[in-house]
């Protein structure tokens, strides 16, 4: 006899669902198995196998990382970026606010950078213990160094330049301003790019396939931003600024044909599924859409100039976000992939 | 000191668990949800940062002289997991703080009073061992009991094991030992029976070796572990390269529209 169904507490009877359990129940009978409908977990017979692995369990671990850290990527990226070019702007005698403006970025960069990673560990009142020990074969130590190098001597260069703009110049002002500006450059220069190197020396497929080019790819993106950045602080009339934004748009152009034409089943999870997306929607942004406006202001009046490398600069800042984050992603996909470091063959998409 | 090691010989383990209970216990590791996985009677999955030793249940189709159960049933399989102890180990090198350390006996050993969390070690392990306990914040993985060995006991697992499946002992004679028993196994039929042990590859073996049957691949035991270090060279050529290209592109940059404005 079937239960009144009024009296099954804080279950409500629903007439299709009762029915489809008897058409199961049918199904089941009358051919011995139920295809499709209801699959319980487990089913069909679970099995561990050197082509299935061991149940499909992920052998590798995905990131602890938080979102932190991609942040972190893209802020260093382009801090690192601008140093170089306001030193660089500075020894050849550029515009003065142009290596002004650089150098606030280096700054501003120099308080976010530490603050980012500090916040992303467990333990973040640890993170003096980076400074136990410098370990040249661990990324990860000597970044942290190139990081304190870098965030010491920025912010050094730019608080000696606020001031003797604010109390006039003196000679210690400028022996701080000058003996930072050339260590801002010395760390700048592999702050910009490091973090390539960070994720490319690990053992997830995607990242370490991909290790020889994260670092150009991840510079190309921080430069691609420091010029946006200074573009729309007003310096969207510098030549030189210009040639580095097309520069760093074209060599992504190139790294997004380089990723989508090799077809290694390692980088899916740069082509596919969200984060492919994630990677192409980054790409375009740093690439193609940047490198056109940038050519098409080139042969414009200077108002309509303006305002398309301003277009181009915000996209390539928002280019470089997202394709920190879009890797990072990547490295989660990756690292879920089983079949990867058991030298499975992918099935077939 | 002498090096020591794991043999876990899973031609002997009866999925008991003694172990994975054994060393909760001892270690003081704490629970990690009690959720049915599905898979056999395995609902651990995995190591992580609360499994320091994990009994897999292998389960397939049968097949003619493999496994040891009757034709008709599907054969079973046990195999204890473990972190391996790399000769070469990923997570100590890539660890910037300097937790991580090699102990006198081999093993590799977390410094709990030292790990800020920073996650690195959980990328850089290419058998996935290492995991951040998001709840504690640093990273955990198996201590190979470094207090018990250092007071002269054996790890706790390995001394739980009702069947020594999981032998502990110095490392070159339990690798004799793996492999008279694997020469034993193939005589008394089982040709299946294999040492996993990736002396070949840049992580230069591990202090836990397994003996298993079949493919070790259907334990997810990766066939060419690679020890992140080896990718240093090709990832620092590229920053270099990148620091090059940064550094005379901004030089060519500047210096044309100096030229430029004269």
């Amino acid at each position: 006899m079937a239960p009144n169904p009024q009296i099954i507490p804080g279950n409500a009877f629903d007439a299709a669902r009762e029915q489809r359990l008897l058409e199961l129940r049918r199904e089941a009978e009358k051919h011995g198995q139920v295809k499709g409908g209801i699959r319980p977990a487990g089913a069909p017979f679970p099995q561990a196998s050197p082509e299935t692995g061991y149940y499909g369990i992920p052998l590798l671990k995905e990131p602890s990382w938080t979102w932190e850290v991609p942040l972190y990527f893209f802020v260093g990226g382009a801090a690192g970026a601008a140093a170089v070019m306001g030193a660089i702007a500075q020894y050849t005698g550029a515009d003065r606010k142009l290596v002004r403006d650089a150098r606030w970025i280096a700054a501003a960069g120099s308080v976010i950078s530490p603050a980012l990673l500090v916040a992303d560990l467990g333990r973040p009142e640890r993170f003096l213990a980076m400074m136990r020990v410098f370990k040249p074969r661990s990324p990860m130590s000597v970044g942290v160094w190139t990081m304190l190098g870098f965030s010491g001597a920025s912010a050094a260069t730019a608080f000696a330049q606020f001031l003797s703009e604010r109390y006039g110049p003196s000679l210690p002002l400028r022996v701080i301003e000058n003996a930072g500006q050339a260590l801002s450059l010395a760390f700048g220069l592999p702050f910009s790019n490091y973090t390539g190197v960070l994720i490319g020396a690990t053992a997830i497929p995607v990242w370490n396939e991909n290790v020889g080019d994260l670092p150009i790819h991840f510079a190309a993106s921080g430069v691609g931003a420091a010029v946006g950045l200074l573009e729309l602080m007003g310096h969207q009339k510098s030549r030189a600024l210009q040639m580095l934004g097309l520069g760093a748009a074209l060599f992504e152009c190139w790294e997004g044909a380089r990723i989508e034409g090799r077809s290694l089943p390692g980088l899916d999870p740069l082509k596919h599924g969200p984060s492919g997306v994630l990677v192409r929607t980054g790409g375009a942004f740093s690439g193609p859409l940047p490198a056109a406006l940038r050519a098409i202001s080139l042969f414009t009046g200077r108002e309509r100039s303006r305002r398309l490398r301003r277009w181009a600069g915000i996209s390539a800042i928002a280019g470089s976000l997202i394709t920190r984050y879009a890797w990072v992603r990547a490295g989660h996909v990756s690292a879920r992939d089983w079949r990867e470091p058991l030298g499975i063959e992918p099935e077939p998409r | 000191m002498t090096t020591t090691a794991f043999l876990t010989d899973s031609t002997l383990c009866i999925g008991c668990k003694a172990c994975e209970v054994a060393c909760k216990e001892w270690n003081g590791v704490g629970e990690d949800g009690l959720e049915w996985s599905g898979f056999s009677y395995d609902n651990t999955g995995a190591v992580g940062a609360s499994t320091w030793r994990h009994v897999k249940f292998v389960e397939r189709t049968p097949e003619p002289g493999f496994g040891g159960n009757a034709g008709e049933l599907s054969s079973w399989m046990f195999s204890s997991d473990v972190c391996k102890h790399c000769e070469e180990a990923g997570c100590l090198e890539a660890c910037p703080t300097g937790s991580i350390v090699r102990t006198e006996f081999g093993g590799v050993f977390i410094q709990p009073d030292i790990c800020n969390g920073c996650g690195y070690c959980v990328v850089s392990c290419p058998f996935g061992v290492v995991q951040r306990n998001e709840k504690d914040g640093r990273a955990f993985k198996c201590t190979f009991c470094y207090d018990r060995q250092k007071v002269g006991l054996m790890p706790a697992c390995a001394k739980a094991c009702p069947t020594e499946s999981i032998e502990f002992g110095e490392i070159d004679s339990l690798r004799q030992k793996a492999a008279a028993r694997v020469e034993e196994l193939h005589r008394r039929g089982m040709r299946d029976a294999t040492i996993y042990d990736p002396v070949d590859t840049s992580v230069g073996g591990t202090h836990a070796v397994f003996i298993v049957r079949g493919d070790p691949r259907s334990y997810n035991l990766p066939p060419k572990p690679e020890v992140p270090t080896v990718h240093l060279k090709k990832g620092w050529t590229g920053s270099a390269i990148a620091a090059g290209l940064l550094l005379a592109g901004s030089l060519a940059a500047f210096l044309m529209e100096k030229r430029a404005r004269r």
